[in-house]
């Protein structure tokens, strides 16, 4: 269970407030207008921003204060998720641990991971060398390799054409089963095709997670203003 | 980035101690200087002329150097030919250049046996000297005029496309384009430029020690020089390290808001179609300004070359020695900035806008005389050891503070633009300290970072400052060696040696710098 207790935080004249439960498993779609605060809201659970008040609990375990690297959190961001510099196996072999020379183990499993994302055989390349799908297969196999339960997606697939954003939504579905997923989308279909629950976050609020059919069946007023 | 919630690490400290290690050397100094000066004395008649010909011949050598730069930056801005890239590309290396070797090629063309004195003797004309005034400034000018031109293509080159276009249309003639886009950004750029220049001439030691001399053209710093090592009048030395830290202490202050480096470095170039200079006479205009000034730069170069080869294989041991020793300074030198750049750059960036204050303190080193910082270390070092012995160390620190600035311009825009791309993503992985430099600082980081240390190297390696206070024979470095064997009239042996000074400077600088480009990741 991921719990945001009263949590505020003020920037400039925008104020994110949250307070609610998300239980653990499964995936949760992240919608609303931009400049809503869907970034805001995983920049606080990633811990790239501090609340003012309240706190950030996964598991009974308080996160507030923790840095970003010891949060028990994945993150898939818009773009710039791999290093350009690194191979794909050695940006793969991050997720495990932030060391320059990965053990053998540690390699074993990135290529597994590579495996199952149907890049076997690419990697000794670089991002570069890779097309768009095949740069976000590879950093959701790192993704894979960091094992961490909480995994954050602030539109990742958002470059893709619609064909490949659905294969790679099913993908992610069918290789994070065991994680809770928090993906932000523009985009309902997104949230119907593969998420069981939606949280909508507009004008710096924070609504608990609700069903996703249900939602969009019958939607609030300001969720009915975003969607026309 | 400052609300982050990653704690800062102890790198951080070490790089705020690292950038305040700067002003702390410059305010050291200044203080030994202070302190040993005798005020009581007053400032001899001698002092006075020194005072007046250091800004003198800085002033001349400024408005020579931006007058001229004017119409060649203007030919450069709206011609394309073929050579351009490279002759832009030239003009940023007399920074690199070591001054030495410079002096050698303007004497091999305007000096006593140059070939000028020659041309003039064929016609029946008496000789002109290089040496005084004159000579200071058309060195300052050979060395600020490309500085300069860059500065002020930078100008044209930052007025958009369209108002060109928009110029076109209206049917604009060149005196109107002149009137309505040039001059306003001539007003705003040429000042800036003037100043930097002004500040580059009163600190220019190697200039007035091999060009200027005698009642009439010492400079402060050369008279400085003086009182050190002939009269080792060390309070005398001291008043005027004052006089001297207050001249460019407010001449760089003026200065410091126009001071880029973007001036020294690669920089980005294009050219502005212009439709108002088509007429045969301003092409001819052009062509004859960018010609000038290509011969103005590149023969005193040339002459350097052609009569340094045949003395390449016949160098006395000394000069060997002497070369050594001037690698070591150099990479002791490119050593020290690449560490303190790194941690300056990496403090700076972590912590935000506060950071912006690490980057001035770094930048206060460009306001210091080095001559000044090194007559306050000889001061300091003086009482406890022999100054001799520790010129190569010393000589290596302040060249490598003198570099700082510049290094840190080159590495800071860059460091803070991989913390944007890949900031968070390094955070959410854990990649801290060791591992974050290692795998995603430094692969990134190569291109600035090797031009940096490129500079580094270079300036070092040519530098006649500071060593000509503590060196004794048997701790010359090469810049040093080629000077002494001028003065010995060695001309031959002095030809080689600034030859081979020349090719070492460059032969560093490419290193390096293509260290940082080889093998380029995307």
């Amino acid at each position: 269970m991921l719990t945001l207790e009263r949590v505020s935080l003020t920037q400039d004249d925008f104020t994110l407030s949250a307070d609610l439960s998300v239980a653990a498993g499964g995936i949760v779609a992240v919608i609303g207008p931009s400049g809503g605060g869907k970034s805001t809201f995983l920049s606080l659970i990633a811990g790239f921003d501090t609340p003012d008040e309240g706190r950030i609990v996964w598991e009974g375990r308080d996160l507030t204060g923790l840095p970003p690297g010891k949060r028990p959190v994945a993150m898939l961001f818009q773009d710039n998720n791999l290093f350009p510099h690194l191979s794909i196996l050695s940006n793969v072999c991050l997720g495990a641990a932030p060391v320059a020379r990965p053990s053998s183990d540690v390699q074993i499993r990135a290529r597994a991971a590579l495996a199952r994302v149907g890049l076997d055989g690419l990697e000794d390349r670089k991002p570069g060398a890779l097309s768009g799908g095949q740069q976000s297969r590879a950093a959701l196999a790192r993704v894979l390799l960091t094992d961490r339960p909480l995994v954050l997606m602030d539109e990742p697939f958002a470059a893709l054409g619609p064909a490949l954003r659905s294969e790679m939504l099913d993908l992610v579905a069918e290789i994070l089963s065991d994680a809770t997923v928090l993906m932000v989308t523009h985009d309902p279909d997104d949230a119907l095709r593969i998420a069981e629950r939606t949280i909508f976050v507009s004008d710096g609020n924070v609504s608990p997670p609700v069903p996703t059919r249900a939602l969009f069946d019958e939607p609030p007023e300001a969720l009915a203003q975003y969607l026309d | 980035m400052a609300d982050r919630a990653q704690p800062l690490g102890p790198g951080v400290w070490v790089g705020v101690f690292a950038a305040a290690t700067i002003p702390a050397l410059i305010l050291l100094t200044a203080a030994a200087v202070a302190t040993s000066a005798d005020v009581g004395r007053g400032l001899a008649p001698s002092d006075w002329a020194a005072i007046r010909f250091t800004v003198w011949q800085a002033f001349l050598s400024a408005v020579l150097s931006v007058a001229l730069a004017v119409p060649v930056s203007r030919a450069l801005a709206r011609r394309r030919f073929r050579g351009r890239g490279v002759l832009v590309t030239l003009l940023g290396a007399p920074f690199l250049l070591p001054v030495i070797v410079a002096i050698f090629g303007l004497l091999a063309i305007f000096g006593r046996g140059g070939v000028l004195n020659a041309g003039l003797d064929l016609l029946g004309l008496p000789p002109v000297s290089i040496y005084g005034l004159h000579g200071v400034v058309l060195a300052h000018v050979f060395f600020n005029l490309p500085l300069a031109t860059r500065l002020i293509l930078q100008g044209w080159q930052d007025v958009p496309a369209e108002r060109f276009r928009l110029a076109a249309t209206l049917d604009m003639d060149a005196s109107a384009v002149n009137r309505h886009l040039e001059r306003p950004m001539l007003m705003r750029v040429l000042p800036g430029a003037f100043l930097v220049i002004f500040v580059i001439c009163t600190t220019s030691f190697a200039v007035a020690l091999t060009l200027g001399g005698g009642p009439r053209a010492t400079t402060i710093e050369l008279a400085i020089y003086q009182a050190l090592r002939f009269e080792f009048d060390l309070s005398r030395a001291a008043l005027l390290s004052v006089v001297q830290l207050a001249i460019t202490g407010v001449a760089a202050f003026l200065a410091l808001r126009y001071i880029h480096a973007d001036g020294f470095g690669a920089g980005r170039d294009r050219i502005v179609q212009r439709w108002d200079a088509r007429s045969r006479s301003l092409k001819v205009q052009d062509t004859v300004w960018i010609a000038l000034a290509a011969l103005f730069l590149l023969l005193p170069l040339v002459a350097a070359v052609v009569r340094g080869a045949p003395a390449l294989t016949t160098l006395p041991a000394s000069v060997w020695y002497a070369t050594l020793r001037s690698l070591g300074v150099a990479l002791a030198s490119t050593a020290f900035v690449v560490a303190m750049t790194l941690l300056i750059a990496t403090a700076s960036v972590r912590l935000g806008t506060r950071g912006r204050l690490l980057e001035t303190a770094a930048l206060s080193a460009i306001a210091a005389s080095p001559l000044v910082v090194g007559t306050g270390l000889f001061i300091l070092i003086h009482p406890v050891a022999d100054p001799a012995r520790l010129a190569l160390p010393v000589t290596a620190l302040v060249n490598g503070f003198v570099t700082l600035p510049f290094a840190l311009r080159a590495v800071l825009p860059a460091l803070r633009m991989i913390e944007a791309d890949y900031g968070r993503l390094a955070d959410t992985l854990g990649l801290t300290g060791w591992a974050r430099l290692r795998l995603l600082v430094l692969p990134r980081l190569r291109r600035p970072l090797g031009f940096a240390a490129g500079l580094a190297a270079a300036l070092s390696m040519g530098d006649l400052g500071v060593i000509a206070l503590f060196a004794d024979p048997n701790s010359a470095t090469l810049p040093m060696q080629v000077y002494r064997l001028m003065g010995a009239y060695r001309t031959n042996d002095a030809a080689g040696a600034a030859l081979l000074l020349l090719i070492v400077s460059l032969v560093l600088f490419w290193i390096f710098d293509r260290g940082g480009r080889s093998d380029a990741h995307t």
